[in-house]
């Protein structure tokens, strides 16, 4: 159609853009968002630490720091593990990612576990006035997250045995690593908020 | 309607008092969120990829699903009105402590099918701004600058942005009023420590900026629309443009002007005072412009046009009470009377709805590939005008007097201006008839559209009329200018002709 002799210009020449990678765009702007309903939350959190005037229920003066300590480094230090994965994928060490990765899946699944030892063991409960209410809400919105990256990278693991995977790109794994690095930040500011202010 | 008809007489005599609680709740929410918003996202998805040379949104089935979203939080919405104690009944801000009684205990109840609704449509417009903002961003033709994106871009793109802010927050706090509700927690109930106001915090902190999601993508139509029918340029282009992040920024921080009664400290009154009325200098900007624009233009006074001008007139008067309401001492005599109800529906209504019908018909010709009747299109316009200002306008008065918003009730003294509000709701009514009819036989058997029958500068009106399924396909044009150069010569894009051409030859 461009060499119609009716046209007026001759030398035309189509314009051209390429639509692609706007998945990662896309993907972020979705966590920028996402992350504006944590911070709904911590404000919640905050004001009502402030000016509520019975914060713990009744019977509990505090929260045990320790262990929720020891499942923070996990979470946080598998942050660098997913890293690690990221970067051996990049040097087509498929085995080497399919590894490491699956060792940031067991890191995750740890700090769910812990999680859930941590609920179990609490003599407070979702109805136990503004502190309880807060501190399920919080932890299990965040939770909710964490076992979402699990079941992401669980995918993402599997897609790696199919041929062709990484033909079109590494995005999927790019944006999942990225999910677990934001999981990982609001769960710092958690721990800081629910554990350390106290 | 229904409303109207129950206030024309004082006494409550056409529905018990309960019902009409769970009327103007319902009122609101489905007027704001099962027909402005959609309706709204519906015209951009339309107009987002042509205007920027795009193929189609970035992502199409992300679009599809928060489209499928919109039927079915209608439906749970309206399904409220069958459970056990009716509908949703606390008003669409839905303020705890009366949003968090459940008198039946029942799990399944109005409110509760309202908060899941109303996440349910926070979710699906999520997913449409992430889709509008990544299009926006990354798929523009090529030789688009932000600095020649259309102003109704520019305004998509600030809306879109502030959705992607705000909404969050709201879903948040419908998080936490839904536990309240459902699973006894207290985040709002003082019983248990909690604190109403915060969720008014978490409401109007989206709900107001819902606003100007709403009011921008009509600035935008204005903005499109004035320099086609006046053939002049959009006068100061940039600053038009940049208002609107202006808008954007402001209107995340005056939320609490909706607060000024709920004993909120006077250090935060004056300040969102002071934001409030900020927010008056890139609205001001824009109006200017427009003023501008029209200033000894051409002008052609067909429908599209009436309609801008209509909502323009309609707008400086609803901007003018909105400063007034900023002010604190005003808000708090008048606050909760029908002068707020007159203020908002001037915006809801004389500007935002007849921005949208002026955008339909501008672009009708684009996308259904048929002209619509002009006369049926003034006659909608006179009817919508005429039943809008009768019926809004009156209620200044009636709330300057001291008519308080929401009861079924009121005293006789008011009785004059709400019968004279009745008419005009009902000519309203009316006025959707020569509408919908216009719309059905123009797209059945109008006259066939040209690609450009209002002589528009604008991608879009480089394809033919109905663009096909791609748009541009595979030959983008490249832009050279921002698209108000009426009348000065200078090229929209480069090899112009050949597109005009092509956009005939394909019809």
């Amino acid at each position: 159609m461009l060499s119609d002799n009716k046209s007026p210009t001759i030398n035309h020449i189509p314009g051209h853009v390429k639509h692609d990678g706007h998945n990662m765009t896309g993907f972020i702007i979705f966590l920028c968002s996402e992350s504006i309903i944590f911070f709904a939350f911590f404000v919640g959190y905050g004001i009502l630490k402030v000016t509520a005037p019975v914060w713990y229920p009744e019977g509990i003066d505090g929260i045990a720091v320790k262990e929720p300590l020891i499942n923070t480094v996990i979470l946080v230090s598998s942050s660098f593990v997913i890293y690690f994965a990221e970067k051996s994928l990049h040097k087509k060490n498929l085995w080497g990612f399919r590894f490491i990765w699956f060792i940031t899946m067991l890191m995750g699944s740890y700090f769910v576990y812990g999680q859930y030892i941590e609920w179990s063991e609490l003599s407070f409960s979702l109805q136990s006035g503004v502190f309880g209410g807060m501190f399920y809400l919080l932890t299990g919105f965040h939770g909710l997250h964490v076992i979402t990256g699990i079941l992401l990278m669980g995918l993402m693991l599997y897609r790696s045995f199919l041929p062709n995977n990484y033909k079109g790109g590494e995005m999927g794994v790019e944006s999942v690593s990225l999910f677990w690095h934001f999981v990982d930040v609001i769960w710092i500011i958690l721990f800081v908020l629910i554990y350390l202010w106290q | 309607m229904l409303v109207r008809g129950e206030l024309i007489t004082p006494p409550s005599d056409l529905f018990d008092p309960t019902v009409y609680n769970g009327l103007y709740t319902m009122h609101g929410t489905v007027m704001l969120f099962l027909f402005l918003f959609p309706m709204l996202s519906g015209l951009t998805n339309l107009l987002v990829p042509p205007m920027i040379g795009a193929p189609d949104m970035a992502f199409p089935k992300l679009n599809a699903l928060a489209f499928w979203l919109v039927p079915v939080f209608s439906i749970i919405l309206l399904l409220s009105f069958f459970v056990p104690g009716g509908p949703a009944s606390s008003g669409w801000w839905s303020y705890p402590p009366i949003s968090i009684q459940n008198p039946l205990g029942k799990m399944i109840n109005g409110e509760m099918l309202w908060i899941t609704a109303i996440s349910l449509s926070g979710i699906s417009s999520i997913m449409g701004a992430v889709n509008f903002v990544t299009t926006i961003i990354r798929m523009r033709a090529p030789g688009m600058g932000f600095f020649k994106m259309p102003i109704f871009i520019w305004t998509v793109l600030a809306a879109q942005l502030l959705q992607l802010l705000g909404l969050p927050a709201l879903t948040g706090g419908a998080i936490m009023l839904f536990f309240d509700l459902s699973f006894g927690t207290s985040f709002f109930r003082i019983e248990g420590g909690g604190d109403p106001v915060l969720f008014q915090h978490f409401f109007w902190f989206y709900s107001h900026p819902a606003v100007y999601v709403m009011v921008l993508p009509v600035f935008g139509i204005f903005s499109e629309l004035f320099p086609v029918y006046a053939r002049k340029p959009l006068f100061g282009y940039k600053f038009v443009a940049v208002a609107s992040f202006g808008i954007t920024i402001l209107s995340l921080v005056v939320w609490v002007h909706h607060m000024f009664y709920t004993g909120t400290p006077m250090w935060m009154r004056n300040l969102f005072m002071f934001t409030t009325m900020l927010i008056a200098v890139p609205t001001g900007v824009k109006v200017f412009a427009w003023i501008a624009t029209l200033w000894g233009g051409n002008l052609r006074l067909s429908t599209p046009m009436l309609f801008c001008l209509g909502g323009l007139f309609n707008f400086i008067f609803g901007g003018i009470t909105g400063v007034m309401l900023a002010t604190v001492p005003v808000d708090i005599h008048v606050g909760n009377t029908y002068f707020v109800v007159a203020h908002f529906h001037y915006i809801i209504f004389n500007t935002i709805a007849f921005g949208i019908f002026a955008g339909i018909y501008h672009w009708f010709p684009k996308f259904t590939g048929r002209m619509f009747y002009e006369g049926l299109g003034k006659v909608h316009f006179a009817l919508t005008f005429i039943g809008a200002t009768l019926n809004w306008l009156p209620l200044h008065w009636a709330g300057l007097l001291g008519m308080p918003r929401r009861v079924a009730s009121y005293d006789p003294e008011f009785a004059i201006w709400n019968v004279i509000a009745s008419i005009g709701a009902f000519i309203l009514g009316v006025a959707s008839i020569p509408f919908i009819l216009n719309m059905v036989s123009s797209w059945v058997r109008g006259k066939a559209a040209p690609p450009n029958p209002w002589k528009a500068i604008g991608l879009e009106w480089l394809l033919p009329s109905p663009p096909p399924h791609e748009n541009f396909e595979d030959d983008i044009p490249t832009v050279l200018n921002e698209p108000y150069c009426y009348g000065l010569d200078k090229p929209f894009v480069q090899d112009e002709q050949f597109y005009i051409d092509k956009s005939f030859k394909k019809h």
